[in-house]
């Protein structure tokens, strides 16, 4: 349903909502960028619509609301352990298209993968999803390419127009809120085109695998895992035990974010270690968002949010390696 | 709907200790509950980790986890087991179904500690020799203080074909000397392209031993490796153990090399 309101009227009713959920959205935070006088947009909780950063891409993607950067999975006393309680609130993440495409990779991974993931179906089963449109492709941005750039698969839709607001409901509460209000049709914003452009090819042939056109990564790449970090798809984590200093008898099991760039993510008891070559890292990266992800689960990895271009300290480009390796995958075939 | 949370684990007790080498144990645990060769456990001590952990026997009522003195959660671990438990998860993985293997020649070939996820399958053809045609065991260790299952060797020799090999000899060491490669051309197999390998050990090791099976005959559809990775979580979440669009905790560790072959990392 749609319905033309205000933004008192909204920010009421979240201020309402704010009592059963946490509300998350990007935020711009001046000055907290890598560089002197830049900013970062990453999200974070929000009390009024007028915090939100509608009008740029945000840096970081939603997936930490739903997979915390470091999450407690039990506390522990010697012999006893204790499941970590779930947060007492459930969550509204604002968020985009290619995002919503996102949130249906992490849930292929920890819903359906194997066992139903516990902490993740707790925290995803109380959370809401409120499309923002895109007025514009943002730079780097490839959503039409991958066909993430325009999705119905939101509790709601809402555009702020000054002081009006524009809402596209698919969640009987706001509805229900929005009794009386002037009812409207409301599409969301989406763009059709994207500057950048990228032409995945239908399968890369393992004969690719040596080419040295991953060398020149090798060179290139860091290995700082910043791609990873904020690709709203990357879902990969590692476990770590901690013990409470004040208390060595007590401690507690994490999960933190873990990386396919990062040095150690393979490191094997013993001291192997597997792809040690930072361009195998980039081999495998780049083949599981657009080769073997597909060929298991039906669909690309990649969004096509361009954000682990928009982060690179070394320029590498994900959108030129992927059309490159088409090209090179004609040469092949 | 209540899930059960995959990443609780149980405690089990050590009721058993049967020490190798200096660095090599096998803990005998109370488990209840189906499991098969080749299939793992994550075993958990808190403050310390988990390290996943092959099956290297099943008893009544106990799994054997064969546990080398390697890491931070193993050297723990041999410090503080003393009539003890350990917290374990799992089991993980497919395993090695003995069904496949029935009825065939086999030819199982070892490396150093990559006979504990194999070892079930040399206890059932040992005790159950009528259920195949042949059955070899072929395995190399760096020296002789490296070798694992001693008794077990003595069990096994009685009934199957037995070859053990060392990289190392050392002073009073009369067995045999050198890779396991050099052995396989000597093997009584009367039609290898029937026959059944199984192949499991260090990355290396297992290259130049398929070379050498294929040498002399085996064909691929009949060869069964395990592969080893980093299993941080066992249920196809962490990612770690992926290779390609597989999940060697979900989808392995054993692989007939049909698949196994294309697993590239």
């Amino acid at each position: 349903m749609g319905y033309q309101t205000t933004l008192a009227k909204m920010n009421a009713l979240f201020a309402d909502l704010s009592k059963d959920y946490v509300i998350y959205a990007p935020k711009r935070f001046v000055g907290d960028g890598t560089f002197v006088n830049i900013d970062t947009i990453r999200y974070g909780e929000i009390t009024d619509l007028a915090e939100i950063e509608f009008a740029e891409k945000s840096d970081y993607s939603f997936k930490e609301v739903l997979l915390p950067i470091s999450e407690t999975l039990f506390y522990f006393t010697e012999n006893e352990m204790k499941e970590a309680d779930a947060p007492k609130k459930g969550a509204i993440v604002f968020l985009r298209s290619c995002d919503l495409y996102g949130l249906k990779r992490l849930d292929t991974i920890y819903l359906e993968n194997g066992a139903v993931d516990t902490y993740y179906k707790r925290l995803r089963d109380h959370t809401k999803f409120i499309l923002m449109g895109c007025e514009n492709s943002f730079e780097n941005c490839f959503c039409v390419s991958m066909g993430t750039q325009k999705s119905n698969d939101y509790d709601a839709y809402i555009k702020v127009e000054g002081h009006t607001v524009l809402v596209d409901s698919h969640w009987d509460v706001l509805d229900t809120a929005l009794t009386g209000e002037a009812q409207t049709i409301v599409i969301a914003d989406s763009v059709t085109a994207n500057e950048t452009v990228v032409t995945i090819p239908e399968t890369v042939p393992q004969t690719l695998f040596e080419s040295p056109f991953w060398e020149d990564y090798g060179n290139r790449c860091i290995a700082c895992g910043r791609c990873n970090f904020v690709c709203p798809t990357c879902t990969c984590f590692t476990m770590q035990d901690i013990f409470y200093t004040d208390n060595g008898k007590a401690g507690e099991r994490r999960r933190v974010w873990a990386s396919c760039h990062v040095d150690g993510y393979t490191d094997m008891a013993g001291g192997h270690a597997f792809r040690n070559d930072k361009g195998q890292r980039m081999r495998f990266k780049v083949l599981h968002k657009i080769n073997d992800y597909k060929r298991r689960f039906g669909s690309h990895m990649c969004i096509g949010c361009g954000r682990c271009d928009d982060v690179c300290p070394e320029y590498i480009s994900f959108a030129n390696c992927i059309n490159e390796l088409n090209t090179l995958t004609k040469e092949e075939i | 709907m209540t899930v059960t949370n995959p990443y609780t684990p149980f405690l089990s007790k050590i009721t058993e200790v049967i020490k190798h080498t200096e660095i090599e144990y096998t803990f005998r645990m109370a488990y209840q509950g189906d499991v098969l060769p080749g299939q793992f456990f994550e075993v958990s001590l808190p403050k310390f980790g988990e390290a996943p952990i092959s099956v290297s026997g099943i008893g009544d009522g106990t799994v054997d986890l064969t546990i080398r003195k390697v890491g931070k959660v193993t050297n723990e671990i041999f410090e503080n087991y003393v009539g003890d438990s350990l917290f374990l998860r799992g089991p993980y993985g497919n395993g090695f179904d003995i069904d496949n293997y029935k009825g065939k020649e086999i030819l199982l070939v070892a490396g150093g500690t990559g006979l504990s996820p194999v070892k079930g399958i040399v206890d059932y053809f040992s005790a159950h020799p009528e259920d195949c045609q042949g059955f070899t065991l072929l395995v190399g260790f760096k020296s002789p203080k490296d070798v694992l299952f001693k008794k077990d060797f003595e069990k096994w020799e009685k009934n199957i074909n037995v070859i053990m090999t060392v990289d190392t000899p050392e002073d009073g060491y009369c067995g045999k000397c050198g890779l396991v490669t050099q052995y396989i051309p000597e093997i009584p197999i009367n039609h290898s392209d029937h026959a059944v390998g199984i192949v499991v050990g260090p990355p290396m090791m297992m290259k130049c031993t398929l070379t050498e099976l294929f040498n002399v005959g085996f064909k691929e559809e009949n060869i069964w490796i395990s592969q080893e990775r980093k299993m941080c979580c066992g249920i196809g979440k962490c990612g770690h153990c992926k290779i390609d669009d597989t999940y060697i905790c979900l989808d392995g560790p054993v692989f007939n090399y049909t698949k196994g072959k294309f697993l590239k990392d």
